[in-house]
């Protein structure tokens, strides 16, 4: 409750203090300070502390599943704001606005993590997402800034009225907005209705909905506008999206199919793995062929959300406990990678040349990064990446083996992508160029790194929060 | 406490390593650390034998299961000597190599050398699966930076290669991991479980096709003569000498005692693979004209004849497959010093760029020609003995294969002979004419194992008796 509360407040003091001041690094800090009051009010409503009483009437229940995810997504946010916050600088005279829309974004974040009733998760949905909009066109004189803009919102308006389309579906079939009542509604009939439709139209409301969130994650076959949108976007919004605002759709997805993956019917046994393999696929293949490092990012993003994807097929505790480190590794392995990135000249490989000379850390750092997102042992991806086939191979047995043999095989792919930024970095040639680099960037990419590392080693030191 | 030495010396002085500046520093720093490791493990074989200071069990990831337990019996026991051993001697014989960022170099071998004694010691099997690919990225790194010409595509395809394996692996593991009753990772709770026939033929196909490229095994060793070749040399002895063991280790260690009735139903098909792999790469090795290349081949076609010896699964064959394992990176070791003194004197690795070396090199030339007949296992030297033991082994599984596998002998004596006769005999030629001796320290190491060589060649009776109880415990399984 804190965090939904604080965050669209701690917005509207962003937007106060573009009136007040106009010095770009007291917006910064404010917005940093804010941050920090948003993680610990979030992690504060934990021991039952609040900042008002709201009685919600059971439309948002705040649980340590919701509250789990808000401190990972704020505390991304905040190192990512520390790390790339400078150079939203770069993007015109609206920086609090920037900052006021990503706390919108939050609060929306916040709304998906904690949705008990499917108003609620349309309500989510539409805050995260419309802000995003505006974030995307930023870079207001730059063509391919606009064209992502307008293309992510015609799409996203496509995929809202998706939702709400299936979101009417299950009301009509339960004649309830709450997502725990829906279960109840299958078995039951309502008067004046044959039985067998509601057999259809409850699941076919959830596959609905499903298609709308899948949208959002941008898992395959409703991808199109990632690429495109990630690469048109300001790179600093990029590697928000591509992280927090990613993860919290599975996190929506999570709390909504949650124990109740079967009423998709058949979805689940031949949908799920068919959007997974494509996604993997997409995302995998798509992303060998690239030249620039910023859009071959994009992609990956694809291809891990076919790995996070893996949650929803296990769902079981493995998986929700696997969604949660999955995505904090790779929210802040990607934050890091695209701090580096902006501080390059070239975004293409070939940029990329020699950067283990010049700028050491930064290239050994953008290593652990990489090795993460790869998934090889010791860093965080790793085992990101192994609750997803755990709780798979958990929940289905010998019949999830194909898929998760599938599923390493791609993994084994990504890996050539990603290594070739490392290649470029450590065993080519080349002057790669870069903007002015502080030490305070420096420093905070080590603690990222850190980050990656200690959780790569004894994951139980994340994990354990969800225990106690 | 001795695994966690083990272990930790190399891990945290190869960390170490990567602060120091001067070349000297890192030199003499990664030899200091070896040379402790090596007390070390001595300490353990000879001192704490009997005593449970080899084992050491402790929770590491309690929501998962996963512990880190660690113990070292005989096979352990021989083959973290052999990592012990191997790393002082390649330091030593290439101390006069020079490396660009040579902190760096020496950091990433400790780095390597602590990851191969953690795969040699894990019982547990993610514990065993994260030290599995650590080996991996140093020598990833290694190969890269400091390699040849063709490096970086090279070692890309070795390091794909292994990832892929390794991940189906892992799999395996998750799978037998749920399948357990306590939900553990431990070796002894992997191979008490039972399975349906068709269960226990997909599993073992996962872990051993990570296995098999790790060996490697016809037809998966495509990337191992290029990747021996353009790494350099340092590290080509620490993949060919210790790294290759990996795979023999893991078959040992877990599939076989894991999967006894797929190892018995897939047994026929993988000796006549090793074979056919053991042929294939010994005709291939007389056709080259690279040193490096050559010793490569021929590295197949010896690991070939102990993969083949393992799944012949008898107790002769096991135990010359143990010894084996130890002899082969001696040997391999010896081999490569004198290819790096070749290249680094001369510049080139081509036999017909060179000839005539022993007239300027005597000493060189009689220690390599020691250490090539180990190559070939005559009698005296210590692959004779592992050889004889792996052949009579296949001999007591089947007369036809052991006759066809005997082929490779009489090819490994013209492929060796050749090479011999090829360097160092016949006249000199232009490059060679200004050849001198190798350095004192190549003498020395080259000595040292050669007394290895001969030592363990007439009498290899403690080497079987260290790793009886590993054995004897595979063969109860049976």
């Amino acid at each position: 409750m804190n965090a939904i509360i604080l965050s669209a407040l701690l917005g509207v003091v962003m937007m106060f203090t573009s009136i007040l001041t106009k010095n770009k690094s007291t917006i910064r800090y404010v917005a940093m300070i804010g941050l920090l009051v948003l993680f610990i009010g979030n992690l504060l409503s934990h021991y039952g502390i609040y900042t008002m009483k709201v009685d919600t009437h059971n439309m948002l229940s705040v649980d340590n599943f919701g509250i789990f995810f808000n401190t990972i997504a704020i505390a991304a946010t905040f190192l990512y704001v520390v790390l790339s916050g400078r150079d939203m600088e770069g993007l015109g005279n609206h920086l609090a606005e920037y900052f006021a829309l990503i706390f919108f974004v939050l609060c929306g974040v916040a709304i998906l993590a904690s949705y008990n009733s499917l108003l609620m998760l349309f309500l989510g949905v539409e805050i995260m997402t419309i802000p995003l909009y505006i974030l995307t066109g930023a870079d207001k004189k730059n063509l391919k800034s606009n064209e992502a803009s307008l293309k992510y919102f015609l799409m996203g308006t496509f995929s809202t009225g998706i939702l709400l389309m299936g979101i009417a579906l299950l009301y009509g079939a339960s004649g309830n907005f709450n997502i725990t009542a829906l279960a109840a509604a299958t078995s039951a009939t309502m008067p004046g209705m044959p039985t067998n439709v509601m057999t259809i139209i409850n699941p076919l409301g959830l596959l609905f909905v499903f298609i709308a969130l899948a949208f959002k994650v941008s898992a395959a076959p409703f991808h199109f506008w990632t690429p495109d949108v990630y690469d048109g976007a300001p790179s600093v919004f990029t590697s928000f999206m591509a992280t927090i605002v990613k993860a919290a759709g599975f996190i929506a997805l999570i709390r909504l199919f949650g124990g109740r993956l079967e009423e998709l019917g058949l979805s689940a046994k031949i949908i799920l793995p068919f959007v997974i393999i494509a996604t993997l696929l997409v995302g995998n293949i798509t992303a060998v062929f690239q030249q620039s490092v910023k859009r071959m990012l994009a992609y990956s993003s694809i291809a891990q959300a076919g790995f996070m994807l893996f949650s929803l097929y296990g769902n079981n505790d493995m998986a929700s406990e696997g969604i949660l480190l999955y995505s904090a590794a790779y929210s802040i392995a990607t934050i890091g990678i695209f701090a580096i990135l902006i501080k390059m000249k070239d975004y293409t490989f070939d940029g990329y040349n020699g950067l283990a000379k010049k700028e050491p850390i930064l290239a050994a750092t953008n290593t652990i990064f990489l090795m993460s997102l790869a998934g090889i042992p010791l860093t965080a991806g790793f085992f990101a990446k192994y609750y997803m086939l755990a709780a798979a191979i958990k929940a289905n047995g010998v019949s999830a083996l194909w898929l998760v043999i599938v599923a390493v095989l791609f993994a084994a792919i990504s890996v050539y992508y990603y290594f070739r930024v490392v290649q470029a970095m450590y065993f080519k040639e080349g002057d790669a160029e870069t903007t002015e680099i502080s030490v305070g960037f420096k420093i905070g990419l080590v603690l990222l790194a850190a980050i990656i590392i200690i959780i790569g080693i004894i994951p139980s030191a994340l994990l354990n929060w969800l225990y106690f | 406490m001795i695994p966690v030495l083990l272990i930790f010396i190399p891990l945290l002085s190869g960390l170490v390593a990567f602060f120091l500046k001067e070349e000297k520093a890192a030199k003499s720093w990664s030899l200091l650390s070896t040379l402790i490791t090596l007390a070390v493990t001595l300490s353990g074989i000879f001192i704490y034998s009997h005593n449970n200071e080899l084992s050491y069990d402790t929770a590491w990831i309690p929501s998962l299961g996963s512990r880190v337990s660690l113990h070292m019996d005989g096979m352990g026991k021989m083959l973290c000597l052999l990592t012990a051993i191997s790393f002082p001697l390649v330091f030593v014989a290439t101390y006069k190599n020079s490396y660009k960022q040579p902190a760096a170099f020496h950091a990433l071998m400790l780095l390597t050398q602590g990851a191969l004694m953690g795969v040699f010691l894990a019982t547990d099997a993610l514990l065993f699966y994260f030290f599995w690919e650590l080996a991996l990225i140093p020598v990833y790194f290694l190969c890269s930076i400091w390699g040849g010409e063709k490096r970086i595509a090279v070692t890309f395809k070795f390091f794909i290669y292994t990832f892929v394996g390794s991940l189906l692996m892992l799999i395996g593991i998750l799978y037998l991991h749920y399948k357990t009753p306590d939900l553990s990772f431990s070796l002894d709770s992997f191979s008490h479980l039972t399975y349906s026939t068709k269960e226990q033929n997909i599993l073992f196909l996962l872990f051993f096709v990570a296995f098999a490229i790790k060996m490697p095994i016809f037809p998966l060793h495509t990337w191992q003569p290029d990747a021996y070749e353009q790494s350099p040399t340092a590290v080509t002895m620490i993949l060919s000498g210790v790294m290759v063991k990996m795979g023999i280790y893991a078959t040992l260690r877990w599939l076989i005692p894991m999967f006894p009735n797929s190892v018995n139903y897939f047994g026929n098909t993988i000796i006549i693979l090793s074979i056919i792999g053991m042929i294939y790469a010994s005709l291939i090795a007389i056709k080259q004209d690279d040193i490096k290349r050559m010793i490569a081949y021929s590295s197949i076609a010896h690991i070939g004849l102990m993969s083949a010896a393992i799944f012949a699964q008898n107790k002769i064959g096991l135990d010359g497959v143990m010894i084996q394992m130890f002899n082969h990176g001696i040997n391999v070791i010896g081999l490569w010093i004198v290819a790096n003194v070749i290249e680094q004197q001369l510049g080139t690795r081509k036999f017909s760029e060179l000839g005539g070396l022993a007239q300027k090199a005597p000493s060189l030339a009689i220690l390599f020609v020691v250490m090539a007949l180990a190559n070939i296992a005559l009698p005296l030297t210590n692959a004779f003995v592992g050889e004889f033991l792996m052949f009579n082994g296949l001999f007591q599984y089947n007369v036809w294969i052991a006759a066809f596998a005997g082929i490779s002998i009489v090819l490994a004596a013209v492929y060796t002979l050749n090479m011999i006769q090829k360097i160092f005999y016949g006249n000199t030629v232009v490059l060679t004419n200004n050849a001198t001796d190798a350095g004192k320290n190549v003498k020395v190491i080259l000595a040292f194992m050669v007394i290895l060589v001969i030592l363990l060649g007439v009498y290899p009776q403690p080497m079987i008796e260290l790793t009886k109880d590993t054995v004897n415990a595979i063969l109860v399984k049976q």
